[in-house]
């Protein structure tokens, strides 16, 4: 489908400008591909037409006016449905909030209010973010555009989807083990995970506290970076934002790489990893040594013990975090008759699907009495030696590089069965959350006609080395510009 | 180490999760495969090792205490399932 969201920002914005095209005709095409898009993708829970379509026509008169548009101006965004929207029901894809209206915005609402972007809808997920292919959604899966027997990856898979189909310009997601890089990964878009803590994680569902982190999808680096532009800085209504000053990322994109020193894990391309993987990566490193850039090979020698110290520490934070829903104060309430603590016990019961049944009880267990220093608090100091292994590295190296995922997106249904595997399919992307640094992928190329996804890796709040890396590499290839035939 | 029938029933006692036998019989079986895949973990020597709690240099946030406004009673319990005179309502926790 030929639509206005091939466009680079600074492209929309200059039709804007010059008149040849509305913020209402804009936010007309992703309410028009949607409805012709979403019955196969499904990417989509809620839809905000009345008030995009309120704020587009306000939008609009502001650019008559001459006034000073946003960073952000007139472009059609999905949001993940784990980030809170005032008055727009905001579910986690799980039935215990199917009829949630949040009383307030996320602070990356406000910004992107701010910055001027419209809100077309709610995105699916896996629910409360568990989950790496999206099956685990209560309304559903999202297909993957690229094939629609595929999975779109997760937990961040509606938004992935929405932004490779073409039915938004731009997507929120949010990540804690690789949420946003590696649905980006299997379905051929820009997704960038921010530092832990640049980016307010006020109004977002938490999953895993320590972990979590929202940041944008795209089509391409520099529509990336306007983004991240737009939702980060500090933000006093979360204690653990970062009190620093926001640097120009747009500046940051000079395509000059010169002398960069990548490091390459020899575990990110070793045995696990597809073949057809493998080579796309290489085959990136090639491009980036053209242009000034040198590469060699390192180890991240405690890169095997990222998944299960993974499962233990994000699993204990969401049995802790999901205490909340209990029936009480909002969503699911099953009362049969006997008591508080049934109520609590029937309300969860009904409300949570299997996979976040799972991870509380993997999380209540690992925090009782008796194994909390077994599993818990091991976990914790293996997370300080996953996190050293980056710091070693990253005296030597500006970046690291290596593919996003193991493979390219599974067929749905394949991976149901057994939650082990599937956890495996984020080993690189898990250590990257547990150090807590920024990574962003980008698409590198095609395996069987699915996409690949280059992942680089950057020291903490070093955005703007990730983003010149990442733009320049995407000035020298064609594989952003591929669109899926839906 | 490997957990019964009888831990998962604890477990799920002190989540407050309600689980049927079939579930308890599957998640006795998957969790202990992945608590098993845990114990790679204790290949490491960690015991001079620092936990890490949070990856972020900052601890202690305070803020000026300052009174602002908050959320009104109605916005609280907008999403209530069952309210009564301004409150949540819930069963009779006292016999």
């Amino acid at each position: 489908m030929l639509s206005l969201f091939q466009y680079r920002l600074p492209e929309v914005h200059k039709l804007l400008q010059n008149k040849e095209l509305s913020v209402s005709e804009l936010t007309g095409e992703a309410f028009k591909n949607i409805a012709a898009l979403d019955g196969r993708v499904h990417a989509f829970l809620t839809l905000n037409e009345e008030e995009a379509k309120l704020t587009a026509r306000t939008l609009d008169d502001k650019l008559a006016s001459g006034a000073a548009r946003g960073l952000l101006f007139g472009l059609p965004a999905g949001i993940k449905d784990n980030i809170s929207t005032k008055g727009l029901r905001t579910t986690c894809a799980s039935q215990f909030l199917d009829n949630f209206q949040p009383i307030y915005d996320a602070t990356v609402m406000t910004k992107l209010r701010q910055a001027d972007a419209v809100t077309i809808g709610k995105l699916n997920m896996d629910e409360f973010a568990m989950g790496g292919s999206n099956e685990n959604s209560s309304y559903g899966p999202v297909r993957n555009p690229w094939d629609l027997e595929r999975v779109p990856g997760g937990s961040s898979g509606g938004s992935a989807a929405a932004v490779a189909s073409g039915e938004v310009f731009f997507a929120l997601g949010s990540d804690t083990g690789g949420s946003i890089r590696q649905p980006a990964s299997y379905c051929g878009v820009v997704g960038l995970k921010p530092t832990y803590g640049l980016v307010s994680r006020f109004g977002l569902v938490a999953f895993a506290s320590s972990l979590d982190q929202i940041g944008p999808l795209t089509r391409n680096v520099e529509d990336s970076a306007y983004v991240l532009q737009a939702i980060a800085g500090y933000d006093p209504q979360d204690s653990t934002s970062a009190k620093l000053a926001i640097p120009d990322y747009l500046g940051a994109l000079t395509g000059d790489i010169q002398g960069l020193r990548i490091a390459v894990p020899k575990e990110y391309i070793g045995e696990g990893v597809d073949p057809a993987v493998r080579e796309s990566v290489l085959a990136a490193l090639k491009v980036l040594e053209g242009l000034g850039a040198v590469w060699e090979e390192v180890s991240l020698p405690h890169t095997e013990y990222a998944v299960a110290a993974y499962y233990l520490l994000a699993s204990s934070e969401a049995s802790s975090n999901l205490a909340r829903f209990d029936g009480v104060r909002y969503g699911v309430r099953v009362d049969e008759g006997g008591g508080l603590l049934d109520l609590y016990h029937n309300s969860r019961s009904r409300g949570f699907g299997p996979e976040v049944k799972r991870r509380i009880m993997l999380g209540t267990y690992a925090l009782s009495s008796g194994y909390y220093d077994a599993y818990y608090l091991k976990a914790q100091k293996v997370r300080t030696l996953i996190k050293q292994d980056f710091d070693d590295v990253f005296k030597n190296y500006d970046v690291v590089i290596g593919p996003t995922a193991p493979t390219t997106a599974f067929k749905l249904g394949s991976q149901t069965e057994d939650p082990l595997t599937m956890y495996l399919n984020d080993i690189l992307t898990i250590p990257v959350s547990l150090a807590g640094i920024p990574a962003v992928s980008v698409p590198c190329g095609f395996a069987e006609g699915m996409p690949v996804g280059l992942q680089i890796i950057g020291k903490e709040f070093d955005e703007t080395t990730l983003l010149r890396v990442a733009h320049a590499y995407e000035q020298h290839t064609e594989h952003h510009k591929a669109r899926p035939q839906l | 180490m490997s957990i019964t029938v009888k831990d998962v029933q604890h477990v799920a006692k002190l989540a407050r999760l309600q689980l049927s036998p079939e579930e308890e019989a599957v998640f006795t079986e998957q969790m202990n495969a992945i608590l098993q895949y845990a114990e790679k973990l204790n290949e490491l020597d960690t015991d001079h090792v620092k936990p890490t709690t949070h990856v972020l240099h900052v601890s202690n946030v305070m803020r000026e205490d300052i009174v602002k406004e908050s959320v009104t009673q109605e916005a609280a319990l907008l999403n209530a399932p069952e309210d009564e005179e301004g409150q949540f309502k819930v069963p009779a926790v006292l016999e």
